[in-house]
């Protein structure tokens, strides 16, 4: 008690005092070794950020070498065996270490925010989560560098990836990494929950929680429940390759299309785990520009849970050719044709939203717009090939290819380069041009619609997906080349992007607080925010802090000057109750990623790894674990 | 932007047990995507069972003792789980201290049948999908029994150095709960495992 006494607490200091003696708890220490020891969740969001869009112009670069082969006819570039890891590493690339983590780096980085505490929970596990989504990236292509990129198709088919059929390592590599990217994510999603449900402000009850916030709750859910089927099945697929198990070796009662069961139960979430998250950052973006909050926050909430069950009951629909039972396909069917409904509400929301609002159209608005255009295609080309009949005709063409970037490039990247747009500032401290913003949003809104939907066409001619070229008589060169024309003007939109980011960066308008008049909580603070976030921690009191009261901020005082605290609250109400230590810095989370890196690719050639990879892993995870008797410790 | 103090947290405790806690949360997450992890596991077996005409295939089910034992012992086992609950929450160190060395030996015991029980299985896992898939779900749960055990023993040591503080007790309780999980998990599992062969 005496000790509790004599701490300083935030109320006993005031202004720039408490601001730097809160940033000099909360920094990240200097040096290469203080930077690997970082848990400031926007340090490793940044991290995250930066690295999923690297390993998106790795995937784009691999999207044009295919545009390029398949610009004509019988062309010569890629060898057919190549194409097959390109396509292979494309599409994993894309799924696995580019939409899902960059969404969750978002989340990493904006959701402590705006909820208003100091770090995400758990920071160590998600410095641990970073790593191992780098290194499980850098595996893969490593990998792709010496030729054993995988080159299975990116849901790795058995018994195409069984080694009989592949006796390379290529499909180990595959099922490695999806480990890799899959532990990342569920740590990431756990951190995520427990963030929202105990770390949000005082008084920011269930029904003041940001829409983007919400999103991620329900997206972390859906990585909770569905990613563990995926875990499964690269565990079982690799067991079956390096210890002889038999879960898909027909002739010995394994059975193929368990495969397929186990791949899309989460397969098909996933879809919805890269596409929540995106309407997230729409609302948020159609929320500032219209000046107005979005009409139907209920219903917009409502709208995502349900979506978030939904998603769970459909993906069988993925496997309509392989032979269903008659009800089970009809059943399949309605149920893919449902999910439509909460996803056409949400779309009427921002609809009146925009409609009642002023809306002011910056770069951010005009992505959203852009979004809620080509969703609307693909949704519509989607619920054409929810119906059996149509998905048998189409099944495995370019129609599927055309209907799934009209919905993960339309439903996904496009919210995503607005919410760059949007939170570049915050995150950086710097406007983005707003010429080479319109710039970026024309060319790249061209440049997709010219490359994606004559793919429509070529599919119902017949062009099957995953072929490395074809012959001149099939008449499918022209569109091919308008493909491709479409593909180049597309790309270049992310170099103007890119160069937009470059210049911005030392050039940009310097930005204040809150340059967009926004109303949630990240726009409380400093941009970029300072290590500790918030000198004190705002008090909740409207759904739009910001809007209701734009001069004086209501906060919390109380808590430590002295070391690392964050305030608990209640999971409903936001009632405070715990002052709890929030951890220090630390090299042991990068630590145990490196060995458990080394079990994993270990374990691709030995099974013995399990043996010796399993006590490093031990060790550094107590010391990860074990008390440094330092501050975090005292009490 | 102005601020304006509304309330003093400074009252509040430094650490909490249960739902109050951010830790227990984190074990709440991490038990229901384990949880979900071994629904998948059972699904797949199921799946395998459903789709084979025989099962087990070309394999006696697996003996039955060492299951027995171990679901035994893990029921018993919630009664000093419990009684490591309580004193924690009272925060007294010396009994947490005989009961987490009492749980981990407990823990021991049931590593040791776990080894036996993969030897009266009656199949390898290559011999068939049904000896893969048996041996997945075994292993998947021993992995959980295997590091429940590890985190109890270093909560024990812990408990004997000076870094027995009060928030230790909180660590302790989640530890507690999450023993309760491995035994809830092996319940099924019991039944799929040892008696589903047996149908
Ligand atoms: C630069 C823009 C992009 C272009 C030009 C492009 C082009 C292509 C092409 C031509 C294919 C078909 C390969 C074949 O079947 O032979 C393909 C496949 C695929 N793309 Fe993209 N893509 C782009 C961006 C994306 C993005 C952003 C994502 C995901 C977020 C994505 C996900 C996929 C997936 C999952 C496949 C399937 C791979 C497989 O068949 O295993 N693509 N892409
Ligand atoms: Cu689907």
């Amino acid at each position: 008690m005496a000790a509790e006494q004599r701490e300083i607490r935030d109320d006993a200091l005031d202004g720039s005092q408490l601001a730097a003696r809160l940033e000099s708890i909360w920094r990240t220490p200097s040096g290469l070794i203080g930077t690997l020891m970082s848990v400031d969740h926007k340090i490793i969001g940044r991290r995250y950020i930066v690295t999923a869009f690297a390993f998106l112009f790795l995937g784009g670069m691999l999207a044009i070498l295919m545009r390029i082969q398949l610009a004509g006819a019988e062309q010569r570039l890629l060898s057919p065996d190549l194409y097959n890891q390109v396509f292979t590493m494309h599409g994993s690339t894309m799924m696995f270490l580019f939409a899902v983590p960059v969404m969750e780096a978002f989340a990493v980085y904006l959701v402590p925010l705006m909820v208003g505490t100091r770090n995400i929970a758990f920071p160590r596990l998600n410095a641990f989560s970073y790593w191992m989504f780098l290194f499980g990236g850098c595996f893969l292509w490593i990998s792709f560098a010496f030729n054993v990129g995988p080159d299975v198709g990116w849901f790795a088919y058995t018994p195409l990836s069984s080694l009989q059929f592949t006796p390379s390592k290529r499909a180990d590599v595959w099922a490695q990494m999806i480990t890799f990217t899959e532990v990342a994510a569920l740590a990431v999603a756990v951190e995520i929950i427990v963030t929202v449900f105990k770390q949000r402000a005082p008084g920011m009850t269930l029904d003041r929680i940001p829409l983007f916030v919400w999103a991620m709750l329900v997206t972390a859910f859906l990585i909770m429940f569905a990613m563990p089927s995926i875990m499964i099945a690269s565990t079982s697929l690799i067991l079956d390759r390096l210890v002889s198990t038999r879960f898909y070796d027909p002739s010995s009662g394994g059975n193929v299309l368990l495969w397929q069961h186990l791949f899309w139960f989460f397969g098909h979430p996933e879809v919805y785990i890269i596409f929540i998250p995106a309407t997230g950052m729409a609302s948020m973006i159609l929320a500032t520009f219209a000046r107005r909050p979005v009409i139907g926050y209920p219903v917009i909430v409502l709208s995502l849970i349900a979506t978030g069950f939904l998603s769970f009951g459909l993906w069988v629909h993925h496997m309509f050719v392989t032979g269903l039972p008659q009800l089970g396909a009809g059943l399949f069917t309605a149920s893919s044709m449902l999910i439509a409904v909460p996803s056409g509400l949400q779309i009427f929301c921002w609809i009146a939203t925009l409609w009642d609002g002023r809306p002011v159209y910056r770069t951010p608005l005009l992505f959203v717009l852009g979004f809620i255009v080509i969703f609307v295609i693909g949704g519509l080309s989607g619920v054409m090939v929810a119906s059996v009949p149509i998905d048998t005709q189409v099944h495995d063409t370019y129609f599927v290819v055309a209907h799934f970037h009209y919905v993960l490039i339309g439903g996904a990247v496009f919210p995503l380069i607005g919410a760059v747009y949007y939170w570049f500032p915050k995150i950086c401290g710097r406007m983005l041009s707003e010429r080479l913003g319109h710039w970026n949003f024309w060319l790249a809104f061209c440049g997709f619609n010219i490359a994606f939907f004559p793919m429509h066409i070529l599919g119902l001619m017949g062009m099957p997906r995953r072929v490395y070229t074809y012959t001149p008589e099939m008449g499918w060169d022209r569109l091919n080349l308008l493909s491709s024309v479409g593909a180049a003007i597309f790309a270049l939109s992310f170099a103007v992007l890119l160069a937009n980011a470059i210049y911005s960066l030392r050039k940009g308008t310097l930005a204040h607080d809150n340059p967009w008049g926004a109303s949630t909580l990240e726009w409380a603070t400093a941009s970029p925010p300072p290590p500790q976030n918030f000198d004190r921690i705002p008090a909740v009191t409207h759904r739009d802090p910001l809007w209701a009261d734009s001069n004086t901020l209501p906060v919390i005082a109380g808590l430590s000057a002295e070391r690392r605290e964050v305030l608990l609250t209640s999971l409903a109400e936001a009632e405070p109750q715990i002052r709890e230590a929030s951890p220090e810095p630390s090299i042991w989370p990068l630590l145990t990623a490196i060995a458990t890196t080394i079990f994993f690719i270990g374990s691709i050639f030995t099974p013995w790894a399990v043996m010796w990879g399993t006590p490093p892993m031990a060790i550094t995870l107590i010391g990860w674990f074990w008390p440094t008797g330092s501050k975090e410790d005292e009490e | 932007m102005k601020q304006s103090v509304v309330r003093n947290v400074g009252e509040l405790p430094t650490f909490g047990f249960g739902p109050q806690s951010g830790p227990w949360w984190g074990a709440m997450s991490f038990m229901a995507l384990e949880g979900m992890g071994f629904a998948i596991a059972i699904g797949a077996y199921l799946y395998l069972y459903a789709v084979n005409p025989t099962w087990p295939i070309g394999a006696l089910p697996p003996d039955l003792w060492p299951g027995t034992a171990e679901t035994i012992i893990f029921l018993l086992s919630i009664i000093p789980n419990q009684y490591t609950n309580r004193v924690a929450h009272r925060q007294d160190l010396h009994k947490v201290r005989v009961w987490l060395v009492v749980m981990s030996l407990i823990g021991i015991v049931l590593l040791i049948l776990r080894g036996f029980e993969f030897a009266h299985l009656n199949t390898r896992w290559d011999n068939s999908a049904y000896g893969s898939v048996v041996w997945l779900i075994l292993g998947l749960h021993t992995t959980h029994l295997a590091t429940d055990l590890g985190d109890t023993i270093v909560l024990a040591v812990l408990m004997f150095t000076a870094h027995a503080k009060p928030r230790r007790f909180s660590d302790v309780t989640d530890n507690v709960f999450y023993w309760n999980f491995v035994v809830i998990a092996w319940l099924p599992l019991y039944v799929l495992l040892d008696w589903v062969p047996r149908l």
